[in-house]
């Protein structure tokens, strides 16, 4: 009776259906009810998807595709036909599992979270239609299904981050987050455009099962320039991978993530962890193999990710808004999985490692990040501010989520035997064997930082003396529904690395490429031993600085002692201000009042000007009627006169 | 049986302010009960033709109406002594516009029913709108039609000049005589079409069988674009648009961006571009350009407007630019992505001044500037601009982003140079429109609450049901939007046949 079919649909239905309840008929009048349904049907949700897992890696089918359902949405012509189904493969089934278990985490925790909000009904409702969109674009068959959900995604992260609307920062953040992503998607809608009309297909088997070599000859007019089919499926596998540069919040467009933190936590939790973030990187390893015969689009991708991990890392060490380090550690995270992706390209070659670290970092990510936002909710809830000024001495307080974050943070360190260590080191061991020694030194200056920024902010709220006048009075206290989801994310914190390394090894391969492919990499089993001692010392420095009895807590924290360089790290290198001032400057007062001023005055006046031309030949006529005697006179002899002189006219 | 119901979609809003003329106009609550009682019943008939008609794909059709498969034919001499004739019947296309019109019309008399002066003439005066809107969609002949066509833009004149508001004579005037002007270059071409044709027949059909020859083709076809254009408000005949937007009350906004504005991208689909497809051809590529302003400028001089109307209208302009496009890529994909838009925008702006309407008769103000936070009094009519504003940016699960992601994909086939640039500016500036859009909506609806919109009161049944009802046309294309498609395939086929028929004669001059 109950087949993976059923399991597929319900995996589903289930958030819509939430959506649709709480939104339409519970609301907000029952918050009790709302989060039952909400916690219930995602928990069904995330059953099905446990037990689809179970069902699919267990079986002997494991590694390949199979497509459970899929309808006809809208065909346009011959193959090119969008359709909605569901792709169950290594990739989208361990992207289920996550999303639906993280997405029933966040909801546990929310009832505890958004108890004092008025508008729950519609909290939760949002949720589930987050983490149905993302559900939908991870088991997308074609790019046009992969489109649909995107932007859906992105629609109810604008909704969720905005969720306080009545606070101009978070109205403002919100907008800011969909504008920029609305952007990206615009060059990925061209991409999907461009490439469909190439290859004739949307279909992700059609897409990357493809070779360039026919495409050389024929050429395409693109309006400005000719070029030959081959080149233009290469321009729009750049333009596609901009759709997952904007929803990955790659530098430069990286600005909205950590402004998206005015949204309520459990949002940035999901945000971060499973849904919409990841997705960019989902992205390019959906298509990894139509990537990697397309020149060096790839190549783009790695030094896209390298740079955006290293300048999050950067800045994520000066900020002291708990939530912010955390947005940049997810920038800085990002960029791990974005550069393994792109770092797979030897030359015209391939090496597959890559692949299955990224999307290895993308399970064992979502866990601890998931969990370290929870925590953060959690530490929010007790302080009131986000600051980590008013932080400090928590350890005794909240015991539990001390013993938790302290889980995740040596997770997200890489640390053995915590889940991080084993994905990062696979990326950095890509780097390596990949021959890009640049940026395989980056990523392991780059753990370095990582485990600097995360004991900093983990010695500033939990050691040291109170700050916080509430924490020192003991008005502090761990509450059940927001520990108990810190508690059980702890545990794939803590594991999944182990369990799952053997897993992906096994199936995780980016399906049949056209590119050469490496199988024989260079050993170097220095490398963990390497990342090990940068993060040991890493963490060592911060214990120096921030919970060593000499460390000077206080001067750290003033603001007054921000100068030189580290001012401009602690403003983000004054990437809001340059971006506030392009879109206020260049956009609304400069193209935008042209066009308005075109259309105002020249058209417009062009208008004005046909109006008084009329009106003035009105005139000539009428002054012609005068009714005086002589003028008629006059004109019909010139009419006869001329008449006569030339003739034949043909009047 | 449905020949006459067809038929009675026209006769029935006529027939209305007929049985209202002898009431007194004190006597308001019997005279709204009647028009939105007709209205729903029209509604209703044309709801039920509109499933005949997807019903019936497939099966053959009058054959007197060939080349065009057309249902509840009707052909009856009428102006004998110059070969008009009374030619009604409905394609997949046409009763969709049908039904979109019938929908604006029902919500747009409800949304009308607090408003000030005459209320006795005023639904007279809709009714006789919907009546010329009918009609113009559904006539075959073209005499009919031309009737009908100017028959709306004299009642629209009045409804703006009497119960509009702001500069309403001005906006009332540059109106009908923009559209007046549009309908000279018409008719110019209509009578040269009857001559030229010369088979003493103004049907659509009838002279889509002749073959017109090129020299005259190639002058009257831009005539007869530009003046159905000129409804359609592009570039650069756009300018009636903001002003008559803006001064028109609520109903008249509805009507004449829902449903008036289409019947000319209607007009040159079905008129202009059917019965001269070789000119169609060599002409359209380079109308094109003029979609720049439209689609690309459009959403940006929105961003600069404060007043909610002129935003709208702006939004409109950019967003019919995109019909254009599909129009102009000369593939079935694209005039399926054309007609598709015709019907998803006329929904989405009709939500748009329905909601913008509400919101006004509360506020007493358009500026989005004085506004703030009314979300927190009223949630519904807030939730309903937002739901426009999503459908307006192109949102899947809305109807708005399965016309232009179909016209996009129609006019990519199209392989002129002009038409991919003008095509890759309008996918880029899907960015814009959701820029003015957001920026609308958390200008009015979020932020904090200034003192005196603190009384203000949420929709009440009547206006949240035309929400809803709106709210669901758009999601209904939106998630399903396979038979819509069946049913404008199916009758876009023939048109399109005969472009791709039309064999590009070589002429000296533009084009050859």
């Amino acid at each position: 009776m109950i087949n993976d079919v059923t399991l597929g649909y319900l995996i589903f239905l289930c958030p819509l259906l939430t959506f649709v309840i709480n939104g339409l008929f519970v609301g907000n009048r029952n918050a009790k009810a709302a989060a039952a349904i909400a916690v219930t049907l995602n928990g069904v949700s995330a059953l099905s998807a446990i037990l689809v897992a179970v069902h699919y890696f267990c079986s002997t089918f494991a590694p390949q595709k199979a497509v459970l359902f899929e309808y006809t949405f809208l065909p346009f012509i011959d193959d090119l036909v969008a359709r909605i189904g569901m792709l169950v493969d290594p990739l989208s089934v361990m992207m289920l599992v996550v999303v639906t278990f993280i997405s029933l985490m966040v909801n546990i925790y929310s009832i505890g979270y958004m108890r004092e909000d008025r508008a729950e009904g519609r909290f939760f409702a949002l949720l589930s239609l987050f983490s149905f969109s993302m559900l939908g674009l991870v088991v997308a068959t074609n790019l046009f299904q992969m489109f649909i959900f995107w932007e859906l995604v992105g629609v109810s992260s604008y909704l969720l981050i905005g969720f306080w609307y009545h606070k101009p920062s978070a109205v403002s953040a919100s907008k800011q987050a969909f504008i920029l992503t609305r952007f990206a998607d615009s060059f990925f809608l061209l991409g999907i455009v461009l490439v469909s009309y190439v290859v004739g297909s949307f279909d992700f088997s059609a897409i990357n099962s493809l070779s360039l070599y026919p495409f050389r000859t024929e050429t395409i007019d693109l309006g400005l320039c000719v070029i030959s089919k081959a080149n233009a499926l290469i321009l729009g596998s750049i333009l596609i991978f901009t759709g997952g540069w904007g929803k990955s919040a790659m530098f430069p467009m990286h600005i909205w993530l950590p402004n998206a933190m005015e949204g309520p936590t459990p949002v940035s939790s999901i945000i971060h962890s499973a849904t919409m973030v990841v997705a960019g990187v989902y992205l390019v390893a959906r298509l990894f193999p139509f990537f990697a015969v397309c020149g060096d689009s790839l190549t783009i991708i790695m030094w896209v990710g390298a740079f955006t991990m290293v300048f999050a890392a950067v800045i994520a060490c000066t900020q002291k808004d708990i939530k912010r380090i955390l947005a940049y550690s997810t920038l800085s995270q990002l960029g791990y999985m974005m550069f393994a992706l792109g770092a797979c390209k030897i030359g015209q070659a391939v090496v597959t490692t890559g692949w299955t670290a990224s999307t290895f970092h993308i399970f064992t990510h979502a866990f601890f990040k998931c969990s370290l936002f929870l925590i953060a909710g959690s530490l929010i809830h007790q302080v009131h501010t986000n600051d980590l000024d008013a932080m400090g001495g928590l350890r005794k307080k909240m015991p539990v989520t001390y013993v938790c974050s302290l889980i995740s943070i040596l997770a997200i360190s890489g640390i053995p035997p915590f889940s991080g260590f084993f994905s990062k080191d696979e990326i950095i061991l890509t780097a390596f064997q990949a021959h890009h020694y640049t940026v395989f030194a980056l990523a392991l200056l780059t753990s370095g930082l990582t485990t600097f920024y995360m004991f900093r902010l983990f010695f500033l709220a939990f050691h040291g003396e109170p700050r916080h006048e509430g924490v020192k009075a003991g008005h502090v206290h761990e509450d059940l529904a927001m520990t108990l989801p810190i508690v059980v994310l702890a545990v794939p914190a803590l594991l999944s690395g182990l369990l799952g390394k053997g897993l992906f090894e096994k199936f995780f391969t980016p399906g049949k490429l056209h590119a050469p492919v490496f199988v024989k990499l260079p050993e170097a089993s220095w490398i963990p031993f390497a990342a090990i001692g940068i993060a040991v010392l890493a963490l060592a420095i911060a214990w120096f600085f921030y919970a060593s009895p000499k460390a000077k807590i206080q001067r750290a924290l003033d603001a007054e002692n921000r100068s030189g360089l580290y001012k401009v790290v602690y403003n983000k290198f004054y990437f809001d201000e340059m971006y506030y001032t392009v879109v206020r400057q260049f956009i609304i007062g400069g193209v935008a009042r042209v066009s308005r001023a075109f259309n105002d005055y020249v058209i417009e006046g062009l208008l004005a000007f046909s109006v008084w031309f009329i009106h003035k030949l009105g005139d000539l006529v009428r002054t012609a009627q005068a009714g005086y005697l002589p003028f008629y006179l006059g004109t019909l002899i010139v009419g006869v006169l001329i008449w006569r002189f030339f003739g034949q006219l043909p009047l | 049986m449905e020949t006459i119901l067809f038929n009675l979609i026209w006769i029935i809003p006529l027939l209305t302010v007929l049985v209202c003329v002898p009431l007194s106009a004190t006597r308001t609550g019997i005279l709204k009960a009647i028009h939105a009682t007709s209205a729903t019943i029209v509604l209703l008939i044309v709801c039920f033709l509109t499933y005949r008609v997807y019903a019936l794909t497939g099966e053959p059709a009058n054959e007197l109406a060939a080349p065009l498969a057309l249902r509840f034919f009707t052909d009856i001499p009428w102006l004998s002594m110059m070969g008009a004739h009374y030619t009604v019947g409905a394609d997949g296309l046409n009763i969709l516009l049908l039904a979109l019109t019938a929908f604006i019309v029902w919500g747009g008399v409800l949304v009308s029913w607090n408003i000030k002066g005459n209320q006795k003439v005023f639904f007279a005066l809709i009714q006789l709108l919907a009546t010329s809107v009918y009609g113009v969609y559904m006539s075959f002949d073209l005499v009919l039609f031309f009737v009908f066509y100017e028959m709306e833009a004299l009642c629209m004149y009045l409804m703006i000049a009497c119960y509009g508001s702001g500069r309403r004579d001005y906006g009332g005037k540059k109106l009908t005589l923009t559209l007046a002007f549009g309908s000279s270059m018409i008719l110019a071409t209509l009578f040269g079409l009857y001559f030229e044709g010369g088979v003493n027949s103004w049907s659509i059909m009838e002279l889509s069988k002749v073959s017109l020859p090129m020299e005259f083709q190639m002058w009257a076809f831009p005539l007869m674009f530009m003046g159905f254009a000129v409804s359609s408000s592009l570039f650069p005949f756009h300018f009636w648009s903001p002003d008559g937007h803006s001064a028109a009350p609520t109903a008249v906004s509805m009507l004449a961006a829902g449903v008036m504005m289409k019947m000319g991208a209607y007009g040159c689909l079905r008129v202009a571009m059917f019965l001269m497809p070789e000119a169609a051809k060599i002409w359209l590529p380079y109308v094109v350009a003029l979609l720049i302003f439209n689609v690309v400028l459009g959403p940006f001089i929105a961003l600069r407007h404060k007043d909610l109307k002129y935003i709208t209208a702006y939004s409109s302009i950019s967003h019919l630019g995109l019909i254009f496009l599909g129009l102009a890529a000369l593939t079935p994909v694209g005039l399926r992505g054309a007609s598709l838009q015709m019907i998803s925008h006329g929904f989405l702006t009709g939500l748009f001044f329905a909601t913008i309407g509400m919101i006004y008769e509360r506020t007493h103000t358009r500026d989005i500037t004085e506004m703030g936070g009314i979300m927190r009094k009223m949630p519904f009519l807030g939730v309903g601009f937002v739901l426009a504003g999503f459908a307006g940016l192109g949102l899947p699960g809305f109807s708005g982003f399965i016309a232009e992601s179909t016209i996009f994909i129609g006019a990519f086939q199209q392989d002129s140079t002009l038409t991919r640039i003008v095509t890759v500016l309008a996918i880029l500036s899907i960015t814009t429109t959701a820029v003015y859009i957001l920026q609308t909506a958390n200008r009015m609806l979020h932020g904090p609450l200034p003192k005196k919109y603190e009384g203000l009161t949420d929709g009440c049944f009547r206006e949240k049901l035309v929400i809803v009802v709106l709210v669901a046309c758009l999601l209904f294309i939106g998630i399903c939007p396979g038979w819509i498609a069946d049913m404008l395939d199916t009758s876009i086929a023939p048109i399109f046949e005969k472009i791709s028929a039309a064999t590009q004669p070589v002429i000296s001059g533009i084009g050859g």
